[in-house]
């Protein structure tokens, strides 16, 4: 959260409540269940740490969304430094995995129908990501996050279609 | 009071091969849908769902089992009555589309009311109307090769539409679509349901669950688990 708040810093400076409305967008439906407060605590802690400066606005009284906020030197390079960066956020298959083995091997539960409950999850919120792509009024961008999203639910399924496949063998 | 079960099956059983070389492709089936309903059925190839939906729309024989269709039994009607009945009462969509290639959009979507008798301008105005509920009125005199998978998906939902249907069948619908086309296909089931077609779509492609009340998994010829999804009323959410 605080590098996505610094490079959209970089543009301009801006008030808080501006950051918030072009995060909100960007996310499109996604960004309905963002926390309001989040991003004033966010920039609250890059003050702190010397990556922007507030100022207060003339005219407007002061409160943390009216502040104008700028990237110092420390921040700009910060945010090279992010763009550069290869991250990939990874899924972890590994807990449930390890759930089927141990409830099949202790006798504890059948793996298939743990896997049928976790497909019925994962359809559901396939089924709400993939509603929500489907509003005429999504913007392009933002509904390329709902893609991503569905995508990789895509990719959860098939995986644990492979999973029924090979516990439905062993029973 | 009418049955409001437009689609119901009774044991239904499709069987190929023999001995060991037996394949039950569908397997003693119970299935119910009610008007109104869209309903996935899902699973891997293979599984018997693309079997299942050839009974259901009277283009195979079962081996074992009942079909009926608003009330009417039809897998033991004769082939001429099946045929007047699959023009009449059901729509079929394919992944591949089969469109005729040398008729426009307009004239595939009219083809199957001329066939069944219509006059020829009460034909073309309900496949113009057809076109234009699909997006597609500025396309009308368009050839199919002229259009994007997307497109010609959407032709071919306007044609199953012609003859006011009970029911629309769907083969994989999105299977040959991209991501953009997909979604196009997808607000028009959408659409669909939101106006009270009954629709039965067997994929593989789990977004359909976007549109579905109701998503059945299929394993070896039969159903291994039945989700009526969260927010939905049984029956439709109209």
């Amino acid at each position: 959260m605080q590098d996505v708040v610094l490079a959209m810093l970089a543009k301009e400076p801006a008030h808080g409540y501006d950051l918030r409305t072009r995060l909100r967008a960007a996310l499109g439906p996604l960004g309905e269940a963002m926390n309001a407060g989040q991003i004033y605590v966010t920039l609250g802690r890059l003050a702190r740490a010397g990556l922007v400066t507030a100022e207060r606005s003339a005219g407007l009284p002061d409160r943390p969304d009216r502040r104008v906020h700028t990237l110092t030197p420390a921040g700009q390079q910060r945010v090279t430094a992010w763009l550069t960066e290869v991250s990939w956020p990874k899924p972890d298959l590994t807990e449930f995995h390890l759930k089927l083995v141990s409830a099949a091997a202790a006798g504890l539960a059948d793996p298939v129908a743990l896997v049928d409950t976790q497909r019925r999850e994962v359809l559901r919120r396939l089924r709400d990501a993939q509603r929500a792509a489907l509003d005429r009024s999504v913007d392009p961008v933002a509904g390329l996050l709902l893609e991503g999203v569905v995508l990789r639910l895509r990719a959860d399924l098939d995986w644990l279609e492979a999973c029924e496949r090979v516990w439905t063998r062993r029973d | 009071m009418t049955d409001p079960t437009v689609l119901r099956t009774r044991g239904l059983t499709r069987r190929y091969g023999r001995d060991s070389g037996l394949v039950r492709a569908v397997d003693d089936v119970d299935l119910d849908v009610p008007a109104g309903q869209t309903l996935a059925v899902m699973g891997p190839s293979g599984c018997g769902k693309s079997t299942l939906l050839h009974l259901l729309g009277g283009l195979q024989r079962p081996t074992a089992g009942e079909v009926w269709l608003a009330g009417n039994r039809i897998d033991t009607m004769s082939e001429r009555a099946l045929a007047r009945l699959r023009r009449d009462s059901l729509g079929f969509v394919f992944q591949s589309f089969h469109l005729m290639d040398e008729l426009t959009a307009v004239e595939n979507v009219e083809l199957a009311a001329l066939l069944a008798g219509r006059p020829p301008r009460r034909a073309r105005q309900r496949a113009l109307h057809l076109l234009d509920r699909v997006g597609l009125a500025d396309r009308a005199t368009h050839l199919p090769s002229a259009l994007s998978g997307g497109q010609r998906q959407r032709v071919a939902i306007a044609r199953a539409l012609s003859n006011e249907p009970q029911v629309v069948l769907a083969d994989e619908p999105t299977g040959n679509l991209d991501s953009a086309a997909t979604l196009e296909v997808l607000r028009l089931f959408e659409d669909l349901r939101a106006a009270g077609q009954t629709l039965v779509v067997v994929t593989h492609d789990a977004r359909i669950a976007a549109v579905a009340d109701r998503v059945v998994a299929m394993r070896d010829g039969a159903f291994a688990d039945d989700t009526r999804l969260a927010g939905t009323v049984y029956g439709g959410r109209r």
